[in-house]
């Protein structure tokens, strides 16, 4: 079961609930930090890392000796990655989305692909499990091959919590694309209901079964509870601000450390979700 | 012309809550947010649209069924695995290639161009402000930030106005980048937490990059002083301008939900003095 925690705003606390969530399973749970450009679930779960690895992208090298310089390549490409001037060639790899047009048309085999570092994957182990996570390499713009390259190291049949970066375009959806139940993390505020909504359109059209936490729930006022309602979303768990809580998190401490009550929490907000997909799944 | 384009790396520090309250002591500027995933300055400034305008990011893949053969080249030649087994396009998916459209052999795709977001020019209490919504489940998102912060500019101009103040997007991936490039500086607001310092290092590390000057204020510091003064000392050590602290305080949350900026909300005070001192330090260093 693959359980995404989402938001639209960021800051409203995926992070907090997804590694909360996580450890309070025990063990054999897979936490995979999707949000790659800045990836913070490691600063709380304090996982061993094992292994690291380089994960590249693949972009266009022209042999000029077998080139002719008939442009097909950059004709295909969509993002002007290729320019031709007389007997030049520039290419703009950073530009490339890997998409293999100029290789599939180029008449002289002239193309060859190498790799544009996207940045860092990285795995190991922590108290509840596997983890997970990529590093956008600064300067990358294109984060969503990196979270697919995340999201691949998922082993089925394990219960796989993935955190998911903040916003509703191509890296969340990257993020939530294919999961069995995707949590919504939100606060009471106006921005934290107007990102809401964009985030629950996003999961709608994906059709993905989905449930609500509040966090920081009595800092705000009560439009989130009605939205709820009239949208018949389920709210799964409320979080009070706690100026406890607040320090804790400000140091890297998950909330079931610093109050060890939260963990029955957790696993109740577990059963939850697993309740709600699994109506879903009898529903089909 | 300026522009100060405030961005934090890590989502929920305050960028827009600041961003609005310095709007309403910035003299002559053109207001612009950037944030065209989760765009949420309009819900403070209220802005009047004057023009709208669509935004056509890119073209997606549209196989005809009445000229496909179902040959299968296109469901071969797709990394982007958008085409599924009965030759539907999957809209999300599609990366807009076109590279199924140039090598079908039936010339059967099409390739349309689709409306990814709108944008638009707005008068507001503070003066003119361009902003932007972009799509559900859309790409093209830097392309959009280019344009708005164009569009600020141009409207500076015409107006002649002095400053641009761009509310920026979370993280540091591709619309972050479209928010840094040609920017006079960048204020990064961070919050006293691991996460936000970790955050703010990667986001110091693109400016860096990119060789835009950075300053850097600390949003809700008294929830952790020893976190507090770590960034202020890696600021120091960075030689990057620290313009000032901003106490933890409910009044933004209060401020927020009556749709004003927190120095229309508390007018006298502590905070509101800070918050103005923070905005004459970012002058000075601007």
């Amino acid at each position: 079961m693959i359980i995404s925690v989402a938001s639209g705003k960021g800051g409203t606390g995926k992070t907090t609930v997804a590694t909360n969530l996580a450890v309070s399973m025990g063990t054999g749970v897979q936490l995979l930090d999707c949000d790659v450009e800045e990836p913070n679930a490691h600063l709380f779960v304090s996982p061993k890392i094992e292994q690291s690895e380089t994960v590249f992208t693949a972009v266009p090298e022209i042999d000029t000796d077998k080139c002719t310089f008939c442009r097909k390549c950059s004709d295909i490409c969509r993002f002007n990655v290729i320019a031709i001037a007389g007997k030049t060639i520039l290419t703009f790899s950073e530009l490339c989305h890997s998409c293999g047009g100029c290789m599939a048309v180029c008449p002289e085999e002239a193309i060859t692909e190498v790799g544009r570092d996207l940045g860092q994957l990285e795995q190991g182990t922590f108290d509840a499990g596997e983890f997970v996570h990529g590093r956008l390499r600064i300067g990358e713009a294109m984060s969503p091959p990196l979270i697919k390259k995340v999201r691949e190291q998922i082993k089925p049949g394990k219960i796989s919590i993935i955190d998911a970066p903040p916003g509703t375009s191509c890296p969340v959806i990257a993020a939530m694309k294919d999961t069995d139940f995707v949590l919504m993390v939100t606060e009471p505020t106006p921005f934290g209901l107007h990102d809401l909504k964009l985030a629950v359109e996003a999961v709608k059209m994906l059709g993905i079964p989905h449930g609500l936490v509040i966090n920081r729930s009595d800092m705000g006022n009560d439009d989130v509870w009605q939205y709820a309602r009239a949208e018949n979303l389920p709210i799964l768990m409320e979080i009070p601000f706690d100026r406890a809580i607040a320090e804790a998190y400000s140091r890297g401490r998950l909330i079931v450390e610093a109050m060890p009550a939260w963990k029955g929490k957790f696993q109740e907000l577990f059963s939850r979700i697993e309740q709600l997909s699994k109506a879903r799944e009898n529903r089909n | 012309m300026k522009e100060l384009v405030i961005l934090s790396g890590k989502g929920g520090t305050g960028k827009t809550s600041l961003t609005a309250a310095f709007a309403s002591v910035a003299e002559n500027g053109v207001l612009c947010d950037a944030d065209v995933d989760a765009a949420d300055l309009h819900l403070l400034m209220h802005p009047d649209v004057r023009e709208k305008t669509d935004f056509m990011g890119g073209n997606i893949a549209k196989i005809d069924a009445e000229k496909c053969t179902m040959c299968g080249q296109c469901i071969d030649l797709c990394r982007f695995d958008a085409i599924r087994d009965d030759f539907v396009v999957d809209e999300i998916d599609c990366e807009g290639c076109g590279v199924c459209v140039d090598l079908c052999p039936e010339q059967a795709i099409d390739f349309p161009v689709v409306k990814c977001g709108e944008w638009f020019i707005s008068d507001t209490r503070f003066g003119a402000m361009v902003h932007a919504r972009l799509g559900i489940a859309e790409e093209n998102s830097g392309k959009l930030v280019t344009l708005v912060r164009q569009e600020a500019k141009k409207l500076a101009e015409a107006k002649h106005m002095e400053l641009i103040i761009t509310d920026g997007p979370p993280g540091v991936g591709c619309p972050v980048i479209a928010s840094v490039g040609g920017a006079t500086a960048l204020l990064v607001v961070t919050e006293p937490t691991v996460s936000g310092l970790h955050d703010m290092q990667r986001l110091l590390e693109l400016a860096a990059h990119f060789k835009v000057p950075s300053m850097v204020c600390v949003n809700k510091f008294d929830l952790n002083m020893e976190q507090t003064a770590a960034i202020e000392t890696l600021a120091a050590e960075k030689g990057i301008p620290f313009v000032g602290k901003i106490p933890f305080d409910p009044e933004f949350v209060k401020s927020m939900v009556v749709g004003k900026t927190i120095l229309e909300y508390r007018q006298e005070g502590e905070l509101s003095s800070t918050i103005k001192q923070i905005w004459k330090r970012i002058q000075e260093n601007l």
